[in-house]
């Protein structure tokens, strides 16, 4: 019974993952597998400034992305789990609805709102706060880390709660009977076993983000061109197979580190998950 | 619950107000734009109009990649839900220690970016020599809902109380009979909404599909090619509006079926960890 199932895990993912660990190793001559075996690829992802830059702009813009996300939606979460009371299912219903809408029409609404002669500049400029529509706000990094903080909110919020949900509210009365003010019984009882919630939290929208092409060709301009981009590129127009391989096998080892470093921080939380 | 319910509670409301307003005003945006008469998305509005709704009907391409888009969703949601059971199932009741592994397995697709997904897939459907088609998104579309799938039928056969496997296995049932007349009826509600919530993923997704996609495109790769041309925006945001409404409608279907069916087998109060182990499980997406 369990063929399927494990036909489909075993040979999409792993096999289709390890072809690409493969592939990363051979030279590119045009043909589907490359030949021979180097490491050149990987030398020119080393040495390549290029790289470097758009790896770190990557990592830099999913990591402001993250933050922003995480730190906006945890009041929701903590609404949600101590103070929604019977509006609690209406509520969650309305946050996870628009993660089942189209991601693409949801980047293209920012789009909308902030181009030159967009939602945000018509807005500023009807108020008076502005006398001309200006150019900063699209085809900026800032303009990708706002769509995509958007984009991915019931990603963060879900597992917030789910971490507030299971926290026994006789630990918070406990607290606060021994005397610790509101602000203490969060800071020390609330927060740190929220930590597991916020750190799955963080880690589901840090990795689609490091890798997203289609936010920032949408909102980013050239100055945000993100990692994703560059991968997408090799198989698209460079058509260079073994080396866009090669980036996406980095690019994972880098995920793969900061999902360590995310596991390991967790276990010192003490996680209960 | 009411003990905390202190004038920090209040701004934390208003707060959570500001934030679905953050939420959706974005997005209404394009249901508003769709019935403006005037190619620019712009403020102030210049009338109200159905003619970018009347240019839909009839274009061709257009229902080629609607109708491309609900059969590749109809069938990856099939597969991604019967391979989310098996999977799931033998996970929590089979006795192999591999299937613990397999359910990991599936659940990992979620932590990879899906751009590498997509060239992974791209390299695998070549190098079997299926090249970019419909059974390639359909494949592509199966991994990406799988962890979805496993997720939700794994938490739902979790909620399941054990004494009612064990009674039905007692009574001489054979695995497969248990599985078939018992465990199967009482998660019925998960199996549709993981099938709805794996067709609204497949339905919406881009970033694979991109891709896996020969020459017929699937709806988001031709609203994708529509972007580019200022003249089709607001068209494309009456499509756009259309499918928002009908997503809010699957979506609601599916949460509310979800919902039944978990206060359907919640036990008594007498066991009160139950429903939030069910809660957790929901969203244990890395509890490998």
């Amino acid at each position: 019974m369990l063929l399927p199932g494990a036909l489909v895990t075993f040979l999409l993912i792993l096999f289709a993952l390890g072809l690409v660990l493969f592939l990363a190793f051979r030279a590119n001559d045009g043909s589907l597998l490359g030949t021979g075996f180097t490491v050149a690829n990987f030398a020119t992802v080393v040495s390549d400034p290029l790289y470097w830059t758009v790896t770190l702009r990557s990592l830099v813009i999913a990591a402001l992305v993250t933050l922003a996300t995480v730190v906006t939606a945890y009041p929701v979460a903590y609404y949600l789990a101590f103070h929604a009371g019977r509006r609690r299912g209406l509520l969650l219903f309305l946050v996870t609805l628009p993660f089942w809408t189209s991601y693409l029409l949801r980047v293209f609404a920012w789009k909308i709102v902030l181009a030159y002669n967009g939602v945000l500049n018509s807005a500023l400029i009807e108020s008076g706060i502005w006398s001309e529509p200006t150019l900063a706000f699209l085809n900026t990094p800032a303009a990708v880390v706002v769509t995509l903080a958007h984009a991915y909110a019931p990603f963060a919020i879900l597992p917030i709660y789910v971490a507030l949900d299971t926290i026994p509210k006789s630990l918070v009365e406990a607290a606060s009977d021994l005397g610790a003010r509101p602000f203490t019984s969060f800071r020390r009882v609330v927060l740190p076993n929220s930590m597991p919630g916020v750190l799955a939290a963080a880690l589901v929208v840090f990795v689609p983000t490091v890798g997203d092409y289609v936010t920032p060709a949408l909102v980013g301009g050239p100055a945000s061109t993100m990692i994703g981009s560059l991968i997408q590129a090799e198989f698209g127009k460079a058509n260079d197979w073994p080396f866009g391989a090669a980036l996406s096998v980095a690019v994972m080892l880098v995920i793969l580190a900061v999902v360590l470093v995310a596991r390991f921080t967790d276990r010192r939380f003490g996680s209960r998950t | 619950m009411s003990t905390m319910r202190t004038g920090g509670g209040r701004w934390l409301g208003v707060y959570v107000v500001a934030y679905l307003v953050f939420l959706y005003l974005p997005v209404l945006l394009i249901p508003l734009f769709s019935f403006n008469n005037s190619i620019q998305a712009a403020f102030p509005l210049q009338g109200f109009t159905l003619q970018w709704y009347t240019t839909l009907y009839g274009n061709s391409a257009l229902s080629g990649a609607l109708a491309n888009s609900l059969v590749i969703a109809a069938i990856a949601a099939t597969g991604a839900t019967l391979c989310g059971i098996t999977v799931s199932y033998m996970d929590l009741y089979g006795r192999s220690p591999l299937a613990a592994t397999i359910s990991a397995i599936a659940r990992l697709p979620i932590l990879i970016p899906g751009v590498i997904v997509g060239i992974s897939l791209l390299i695998l459907i070549n190098l079997i020599g299926l090249g970019p088609s419909r059974i390639a998104i359909v494949l592509g579309h199966i991994l990406v809902a799988l962890p979805t799938t496993v997720v939700i039928m794994r938490s739902r056969f979790a909620a399941i109380p054990k004494t009612i496997r064990e009674a039905a296995l007692d009574l001489g049932a054979s695995d497969w009979t248990t599985f078939r007349r018992v465990m199967l009826p009482l998660s019925l509600p998960a199996i549709i909404s993981a099938f709805m919530l794996a067709f609204l993923i497949s339905f919406d997704e881009f970033i694979v599909v991109f891709f896996l996609a020969g020459t017929e495109p699937t709806l988001p790769l031709y609203i994708w090619s529509q972007l580019r041309f200022p003249r089709s925006l607001p068209t494309v945001m009456a499509l756009g509006t259309s499918i928002l409404a009908a997503s809010f409608v699957i979506a609601a279907i599916a949460e509310i079926l979800r919902h039944r069916g978990l206060s359907a087998t919640v036990p008594r109060p007498a066991d009160p960890s139950q429903p939030k182990q069910t809660k957790r499980g929901e969203l244990q997406w890395h509890s490998t």
